[in-house]
């Protein structure tokens, strides 16, 4: 029985490590797209992020440092995307394609600069911190092999995801900002009318989705591994893009979303650690396939905000 | 607004017009499609930008560089597709960009809520503060238009063709809301083509011809005629002239028909309708009581889910649409001219073949005989008078109106039995409507069966031989067309029993 609830808790608790940074980059898609603004480039901002993130907390010893600078590597991208698609209104999938390029090409090209040529960043020594592990282990309250640490003694950016989680709601759903943010993805030319700025709220959502997606990456990097490499972020970004769609373009569906393929990871761990004689491979391929599965359900019957993926253009025209 | 111009390019759109409006007026702006008001109005609202020219609001010149600047004078504007955002609510899409906030630019949804209901009771606009917008009816819709320009402190109101989108109910409601503002002191500029309104509301007009400013009147002192010569530039004639004919035998019997509409609802359901030669039916009812559902049914474009369809004594039920063109001669004037009537980038002789082109003199085994089809394009041009006169021009380049008659052109050439006319002037200026009208009734009077379906009232009323109404899916009633009653008619299309 004992050891059933700590298999339990192993699957939980994997299952939120993995799904951390699928939870951050979704919540940038919620943000990008709710404004109208699609972002296949998240894929690419998470890879930036997560080789930034590294990069930076080996360098100076601060995982937060390298949290808050992925972020920003992130918002770089997002803000060429929105010069691109905003400003200069290409069509929002290609300029995406090319961000996923430039975001994957840009990390490893100053990673092989860096460090002599490789492809990954060495380890970092200092991960993101895990603030509840006071409680866990030897002598402590829980021992950290049981249910409660391995379901709670998780990494900081972990409880952070969730703190977004509903920060971002509130922001979307209970704040000016927020609803202006909504109705400029609804009806751009409404909005306009009405004295909003069109173009500046776009401008912002896109950046934040690059800050988040960034973070997200980094979330991989530097927390559920120690180090990033050219195969880290390997689909992430679009999973995450698919549980945005699949959350209905809610921050808290995102979040269950992006909870059920963090479980399928889970899963995937949990099997290949007890020796289920399956191939590692078929496993690895599980939140692949789910995706796959879950879009081709559900994707007709979600609704997207009316003016998504429609260029914007303002004035002179009759 | 003195002396505004507005180019776009080598195009003038509006060439130094004038336009005075006082405390408390209703100012109607009229011209045909393209003459330039609603530029004019963007103008005077900051969406455009003026060549050149001066704006002055209660003495004070003004430039007004975008719609918070009008705003913020008293300017708002009811655009004529309405600027609703649909998932919000009432009062969401009323405070958008000036909501009430608590610290931190978090929402105040009760205070906003109290002060919607506040101006909706003292301008007797009636709607429901919490109501989403995709379930109002557009009356409802527009009404919450109107009170985003209140709630902005509106003390000009500028209605870009109004009632265009209205039952015959809605727009009396909407001219007794007109009459409330105009006694709170508004005043209000009312952009429309349609010259019995201009009488009904306004107290001065200002016609506007091609960008150019023909003549500011006072309402009382001109006739409708002298209004649409103005607009026009000639003497147009409203009736729409016709002989009496005779109808022949019945052509087209449609039984219980029931097909289903995009959110697999019923749309039509359980409609009846006998059409004969030589007579024209019109279809009255308001948007979306199943118009469109029934034309795709009649031309093979939506499935039918049970009843029939019988054309000259064959079932022709859910055959394919180009079965239903060649064999049973059915002709169609699509509702969305741009979207099914024509390809854009395809030029006049090619549109004019779009039917045609697989057959005899237009195509022999696998290659288009060129020269046919700009022969067949040349006659059809001269005989129709499509504009420019050249059969290489892409149908992007022309006018609504040609794009019309190049439509009509296609349809009527090809000898059709019944001809299904779906909204056929919508958008159409004053000389175009008058060309299609005449066309209508040309086939009519060629013995041919035709069918009109129209959200015009004036339009069914004007034309048809008889008129059937449309609600919910069903006809409700058919009444003759001679000595009709349009109160009647306007009750029957709100769902009333006459």
């Amino acid at each position: 029985m004992e050891l059933i609830i700590q298999d339990i808790g192993f699957i939980i608790g994997t299952t939120l490590m993995y799904a951390t940074p699928l939870i951050f980059t979704a919540l940038g898609g919620v943000i990008t797209e709710r404004s109208g603004v699609v972002n296949i480039g998240l894929e690419g901002m998470m890879f930036f992020g997560a080789f930034v993130g590294a990069a930076v907390a080996y360098f100076s010893g601060s995982p937060w440092l390298g949290l808050l600078c992925a972020a920003f590597g992130g918002t770089f991208w997002g803000l060429i995307h929105a010069i691109a698609c905003v400003s200069f209104r290409a069509e929002q999938i290609v300029s995406g394609i090319a961000i996923n390029f430039l975001g994957a090409g840009s990390a490893l090209f100053i990673s092989r600069l860096v460090f002599d040529g490789a492809t990954q960043t060495l380890t970092v020594v200092n991960k993101i911190p895990q603030p509840l592990a006071f409680l866990f282990g030897e002598g402590k309250m829980f021992s950290s092999s049981g249910f409660m640490g391995l379901v709670f003694n998780q990494f900081a950016t972990v409880y952070l995801a969730f703190f977004m989680v509903a920060l971002v709601w509130f922001v979307l759903y209970k704040t000016r900002l927020g609803m202006r943010v909504r109705a400029v993805g609804e009806n751009p030319e409404a909005a306009n009318t009405l004295g909003i700025d069109v173009i500046k709220i776009r401008y912002g959502a896109v950046m934040m989705s690059g800050f988040f997606a960034g973070m997200g990456g980094a979330a991989m990097s530097i927390a559920v591994v120690s180090r990033f490499s050219n195969t880290l972020i390997s689909g992430h970004g679009f999973i995450a893009l698919a549980a945005m769609i699949f959350g209905k373009w809610k921050p808290q569906g995102a979040l269950l979303a992006c909870l059920l393929f963090g479980a399928a990871k889970g899963f995937e761990i949990y099997l290949g650690a007890k020796g289920v004689p399956v191939a590692g491979d078929v496993l690895a391929m599980l939140p692949y396939v789910l995706t796959l599965v879950i879009l081709v359900s559900f994707v007709g019957k979600t609704t997207a905000p009316a003016a998504i993926g429609k260029i914007y253009e303002k004035g002179d025209h009759i | 607004m003195t002396t505004i111009t507005k180019k776009f390019g080598d195009f003038v759109a509006n060439d130094a017009i004038n336009l005075k409006v006082h405390r408390g007026e209703v100012h109607a702006l009229l011209g045909e499609n393209g003459a330039g008001k609603t530029t004019l109005m963007n103008i005077l609202y900051g969406i455009l930008q003026p060549t050149s020219g001066t704006i002055r609001i209660n003495g004070r010149e003004l430039k007004v560089t975008d719609p918070n600047v009008a705003i913020r004078h008293g300017i708002g504007m009811v655009h004529q597709h309405f600027m609703l955002v649909e998932t919000f609510t009432v009062t969401e899409n009323i405070v958008l960009g000036n909501e009430p906030t608590r610290s931190f630019g978090v929402l105040d949804m009760e205070t906003a809520e109290r002060e919607v209901a506040e101006l909706s009771e003292r301008y007797g606009l009636a709607v429901d503060p919490k109501a989403l917008i995709q379930d109002l009816s557009v009356g409802s819709q527009q009404r919450v238009e109107i009170l985003k320009t209140l709630y902005r402190g509106a003390e000009i109101l500028i209605l870009d063709e109004p009632t265009a989108v209205l039952t015959p109910l809605e727009i009396q409601e909407l001219v007794g809301i007109i009459r409330n503002l105009t006694e709170a002191g508004k005043s209000i500029i009312i952009i429309t083509h349609k010259l019995g309104e201009i009488k009904q509301v306004a107290d001065f007009c200002t016609i506007i011809r091609r960008g150019l400013h023909v003549d500011t009147v006072d309402v009382n002192t001109v006739s409708e005629a002298e209004l649409a010569a103005k607009m026009v530039g000639r003497e147009v004639s409203f009736k729409v002239e016709k002989k009496k004919q005779v109808p022949g035998e019945t052509i087209l019997e449609i039984q219980g028909l029931c097909v289903e509409g995009g959110r697999g609802l019923p749309a039509v359901d359980g409609l009846d309708l006998k059409l004969r030669k030589g007579e024209i039916l019109g279809i009255a009812g308001v948007d979306g009581n199943g118009q469109s559902e029934l034309i795709e049914a009649l031309t093979g474009l939506r499935k039918v889910k049970s009843g029939s369809i019988i054309m000259r004594g064959k079932n022709i039920t859910n055959l394919s649409p180009g079965k239903i063109i060649e064999e049973h001669k059915i002709a169609h004037i699509p509702e969305d001219r741009q979207k099914r009537g024509l390809v854009f980038e395809f030029d006049i002789a090619e549109n004019l073949i779009l039917q045609s082109y697989g057959k005899p003199p237009f195509s022999k085994r696998f290659s288009l005989l060129w020269d046919n089809i700009y022969q067949n394009a040349e006659r059809l041009i001269e005989k129709f008078d499509i504009r420019p006169q050249h059969p290489a021009t892409p149908a992007r380049a022309l006018s609504g109106g040609n794009q019309q008659k190049m439509i009509i052109a296609r349809e009527v050439s090809h000898e059709p039995e019944l001809l299904i006319a779906a909204q056929p002037t919508r958008g159409l200026d004053v000389g175009a409507i008058e060309y299609v009208h005449r066309a209508l009734v040309a086939e009519r009077d060629r013995g041919k069966a035709v069918l009109l379906i129209s959200f015009e009232l004036d339009e069914v009323l004007n034309v048809s031989d008889r008129i059937a109404v449309i609600y919910e899916g069903k006809i409700v009633g058919i009444l003759d067309a001679e000595g009709v009653d349009e109160n009647e008619v306007g009750l029957l299309m709100a769902g009333g029993t006459a």
